[in-house]
């Protein structure tokens, strides 16, 4: 009988389209590996009854003979930042613990509608802030790969952290991301999984907890660059209760998916080649660009010279809105509220957010706030916005000369948890490959390339032009295609 | 410029004064959100997940308070900024959900224009005068904290927040207390003229922050200031000048010096007192907002916002002294609010269309009609008529009688008195009830040949100079025909026969 659990969204759906198994068939297996999975600390919420009132609704239609979804059949975990009725949505915080909300996020419900099945929850870094996701209130993410000879538990990145575990763990085929300076593309590199950003107003942020809104991107998180572009394309789309948002048309991305790149031509930025990038990392680099050249692509060194300043400005710009869109968490309206006997609002604020917010959330809104402020508005903010504006027109030159760059996704592959946590600096570091793309709004993706002398994976960035994620995809397909990734964790939990 | 001074212990001081204006979008929804707008709601009624800024809620600006903003502009004869963009200015407060309000700081949809205020001797405006206006940004209200519901617990009503003001900021142009009154006045016309605030004072339509310094008569420095926030009357506005004025004066003749401040107006006492001062001033750390992108207008949108815009008051004005002939002050009275000169324009083209005349023609008569002899038979019935009665066609009518000599002033006001009491025609009242002059010579040439026989001495007395006694056969004319003469017809057949 079929492990359903080891396979992917494309075979899931197309293995209850033709009868093969039933919807509820995959998602009862899944539920049953989350439940095994505890250990792993993926989901902060289990719904394996939403599961499978999606997987019987599918069923019903299939027998009905209606037409079924992108996703019909396929049981997904929920990053949660994503607000679902009904259903505990926390950002992985304390401030948030408890809180429902009445409404269904837009990239969800799509999910939803294209016939996908919630299997919970994910954890991820409070409020996306984090890179090895060790911010939850909810506890640490255990990565499902450990380093051969070790037992140490290694980070599953951040702040995806839950999603990257989860789908490397094969207790989810596919999960929802948020990518802000890196949140998909490096957990996704070491879990060896496959996830993508998609180009900043694809997906509807309507109904994701902002963190920097500027910057913030859904994508998805799965095991193929396939099963990426079925997600993504479901998520994807036009809304209208998001200013941000993209008018266009979604493209058939898994359609026109093409290895084939004769007449393509890959850019390698140098600015990527920095000191105190790992041996192993460079030597996949070279890995992926022999495949690529295999594929048929022409490679040419591209120059982004600005690359060096992307990681001190994201550093500021993002925190400077975080510190703005989490002023809503004040304890008057919903959610934790602080109230100490005698308080008075200014009291209540204090003690509500003192309580509610983690150490790095904290952080994080002191630097957004004090660049800011007045006084140091200008040396900071606006010239963060200045370099952002520099880094966008370095890869508008560089497309000038390629259609997508390759690079690595992140210096080094998963570190043990605890390993960064003292040192914030060391730890956003882990964004420096990843941050440039998320400035400049563009698609990336991070697709595994193999594993080092330890048995951990390493991932492969590629980078678009606005609006071509087709390129990416195409890219990582050709990269998937000659990789031959097929490691999969020891399962231990 | 003004003459008003004001004399302290030292010497004589003069005035400087800004105004920031708050005035409400009108329009259905709120600025970023689709919750009504309605005065008047249960507190918490009108609100959306995004007014309450729920998490992941995301503001879409609402393109009829753009437009409504725009159409403003163009009334202040201002540059209208294609480009504009809206920033967050973050503070904390219980009636502020976001902890940010989303304005303008940076690039407001309008900038520089200005508007005139007349000239008004008795309030010590001694000619027309130039108020420059720096800018209008639309910004989002915040919501109303109620301190009487709980004996220790403050309770917020969200139904204002998120609602779409305009906030109008003059240039320090205003030098007195009447000058500042003349142009919240003015503004409000404008305003409710383009229909983009219905200037509601008493519903907090209309609010301003009032920024007033002194200085010495002659000096060139500008004092310090002081903003008194949030007052709601033009009354309140004057009388937070008056004060503040005396106030600084006082602490500056006192030897201390004015503290640059946030005050807020008693209007029990019509004094202010101090809010917060500059050093307790919040940093508001504006920056852009990210949720939104720059607001960019076409050249279609603002045609269409130009095309809608009604004629001005300046322009209506002009156009009722020159064009239709009408004195300034029955000009000024019937373009101050909308609604007068609605009810002049439609009585007006009712009256010409009935006498057949250019509006030029009957346009003083309507005019006396509109703004004394009908308010006054209105006024004086009291809750005896109704006002409802008194159609455009029925006073024109009234009008129509008049013009024709058919009917005398007093009786065209027993006519509309019966109009409003009992909403029935004017001719038919003037038929029914006798209310017609008497135009029939034959009748009232019988008359006043009775008189002239009865009179025969008066008779030659006038005729040899006394020409006083004229008026004598009048009286006597009249009387005979019980008032209802047409006294022209009267005054020619007198003429006629007394030779």
């Amino acid at each position: 009988m079929t492990d359903f659990t080891q396979l992917g969204i494309k075979a899931i759906r197309d293995g209850v389209a033709n009868g093969d198994f039933t919807a509820v068939e995959v998602a009862e297996a899944f539920n049953a590996a989350v439940a095994d999975a505890a250990e792993l600390n993926a989901f902060i919420v289990t719904t394996p009854d939403y599961a499978l009132e999606a997987a019987k609704k599918v069923d019903a239609d299939r027998a009905a003979g209606k037409q079924l979804g992108s996703m019909a059949g396929v049981p997904i975990g929920m990053k949660d930042l994503f607000a679902t009725r009904g259903v505990q949505t926390s950002a992985a915080s304390h401030i948030l613990e408890g809180f429902k909300p009445e409404y269904e996020s837009t990239v969800s419900q799509k999910l939803w509608d294209a016939g996908a099945g919630m299997l919970g929850k994910l954890n991820l870094d409070q409020f996306a802030m984090g890179s090895s996701n060790e911010t939850s209130y909810f506890g640490n993410v255990a990565n499902p790969w450990k380093a051969r000879g070790s037992n140490a538990t290694l980070a599953p990145g951040g702040s995806s952290g839950g999603s990257s575990a989860a789908v490397a763990a094969r207790i989810a085929p596919a999960a929802t991301g948020t990518d802000t300076g890196g949140s998909i593309r490096q957990p996704a590199a070491f879990t060896g999984i496959t996830g993508i950003k998609p180009t900043y107003g694809r997906c509807s942020r309507w109904g994701i907890v902002a963190f920097a809104s500027s910057l913030d991107q859904a994508g998805p998180m799965a095991r193929s660059v396939e099963d990426c572009a079925i997600m993504l394309e479901a998520m994807s789309g036009f809304d209208p209760k998001d200013s941000t948002s993209l008018d266009m048309d979604v493209p058939a991305w898994a359609a026109s998916l093409d290895a084939n790149l004769k007449g393509k031509t890959v850019g390698i930025p140098k600015e990527y080649r920095m000191d105190g990038t790992d041996e192993e990392i460079l030597k996949s680099w070279d890995d992926g660009i022999a495949w690529l050249k295999d594929a048929g692509a022409d490679v040419v060194e591209v120059s982004l010279p600005h690359t060096k300043y992307a990681l001190p400005a994201y550093y500021i710009v993002a925190p400077a809105e975080a510190s703005s869109n989490l002023a809503r968490y004040d304890g008057v309206r919903y959610g934790l509220r602080d109230l100490p006997d005698g308080a008075g609002l200014q009291d209540m604020y204090a003690a509500t957010r003192a309580a509610g917010f983690g150490d790095e959330v904290k952080r994080r809104i002191l630097i957004g706030t004090y660049v800011l402020s007045a006084g140091f508005y200008d040396a900071y903010y606006t010239q963060a916005m200045k370099v952002r504006t520099l880094i966008q027109k370095d890869f508008e030159a560089a497309f000038e000369q390629c259609d997508v760059i390759l690079a690595p996704t992140t210096p080094t592959a998963a570190f043990a948890l605890g390993e960064n946590v003292d040192d914030p600096l060391a730890m956003y570091l882990n964004d420096v490959f990843a941050v440039p793309a998320s400035l400049a709004g563009l698609p990336a993706m991070s697709v595994p390339a193999g594993l080092n002398k330890d048995g951990l994976p390493l991932g492969l960035q590629l980078i678009g032009p606005a609006f071509d994620e087709q390129a990416v995809l195409n890219a990582g397909l050709a990269i998937e295609q000659r990789a031959g990734f097929t490691a999969k964790p020891e399962k231990w939990w | 410029m003004s003459n008003y001074r004001v004399q302290g212990a030292t010497g004589e001081w003069e005035v400087v004064i800004g105004l920031e204006v708050h005035a409400q979008v009108t329009s259905k929804a709120k600025l970023f959100s689709g919750a009504s707008t309605e005065f008047g709601a249960e507190p918490n009624a009108q609100v959306s997940l995004i007014d309450a800024a729920m998490p992941g809620m995301l503001p879409v600006p609402n393109v009829e308070c753009i437009r409504q903003a725009v159409r403003t502009g163009m009334a202040i004869e201002a540059q209208i900024n294609k480009w504009s963009r809206f920033d967050r200015k973050n503070y904390f407060y219980a009636d502020l959900p976001q902890g940010y309000q989303i304005s303008q700081l940076y690039h407001p949809l309008v900038g520089e224009g200005q508007l005139v205020i007349e000239a008004d001797e008795k309030a010590g405006i001694p000619e027309d005068k130039v108020i420059r206006i720096e800018r209008i940004h639309v910004e989002q209200d915040a919501g109303k904290l109620m301190h009487d519901q709980h004996p220790t617990m403050s309770y917020v009503d969200l139904n204002r927040t998120g609602v779409a003001l305009m906030e109008i900021v003059s240039r320090p142009d205003m030098t007195s207390p009447a000058e500042a009154g003349a142009y919240i006045r003015k503004l409000r016309s404008i305003l409710r003229y383009v229909g983009s605030c219905d200037g509601n004072m008493e519903e907090g339509s209309m609010r301003a922050d009032v920024n007033v310094s002194v200085r010495k008569v002659g000096d060139t420095e500008l004092g310090t200031r002081t903003e008194t926030k949030n007052v709601n009357s033009v009354r309140f506005v004057m009388q937070a000048i008056e004060h503040e004025v005396q106030r600084q004066i006082d602490v500056i003749e006192d030897g201390g010096t004015v503290v640059q401040e946030t005050r807020l107006f008693d209007p029990n006492t019509g004094t202010t007192r101090s809010m917060r001062s500059k050093e307790d001033a919040h940093d508001y750390r504006y920056f852009p907002d990210p949720d939104l992108l720059p607001l960019e207008l076409d050249d279609a949108f603002l045609e269409e916002c130009r095309a809608s815009l009604p004629e001005l008051p300046d322009a209506k004005r002009a156009r009722y002294t020159g064009e239709l002939g009408l004195s300034e002050y029955n000009a000024r009275e019937l373009t101050a609010e909308v609604e007068t000169f609605a009810r002049f324009e439609t009585l007006l083209a009712e009256t010409a269309a009935a006498l057949g005349k250019p509006e030029a023609k009957v346009a003083t008569q309507v005019a006396n009609w509109s703004l004394s002899v009908a308010p006054g038979v209105i006024k004086a019935l009291g809750d005896e008529g109704d006002a409802g009665n008194a159609t455009a066609t029925r006073q024109a009518a009234i009008l129509k009688m008049q013009d024709a000599g058919e009917i005398s002033g007093g009786q065209a006001k027993e006519i509309f008195e019966i109009v409003l009491k009992e909403g029935r025609e004017p001719e038919e009242i003037a038929d029914t009830e006798g209310l017609k002059q008497v135009s029939d010579t034959g009748a009232i040439e019988e008359a006043i040949d009775t008189i002239i026989a009865n009179n025969a001495d008066k008779v030659e007395e006038y005729r040899s100079g006394k020409d006083k006694l004229f008026g004598f056969f009048v009286g006597q004319t009249m009387k005979a025909m019980q008032g209802k003469a047409n006294p022209a017809v009267v005054n020619q057949i007198l003429k006629d026969k007394l030779g």
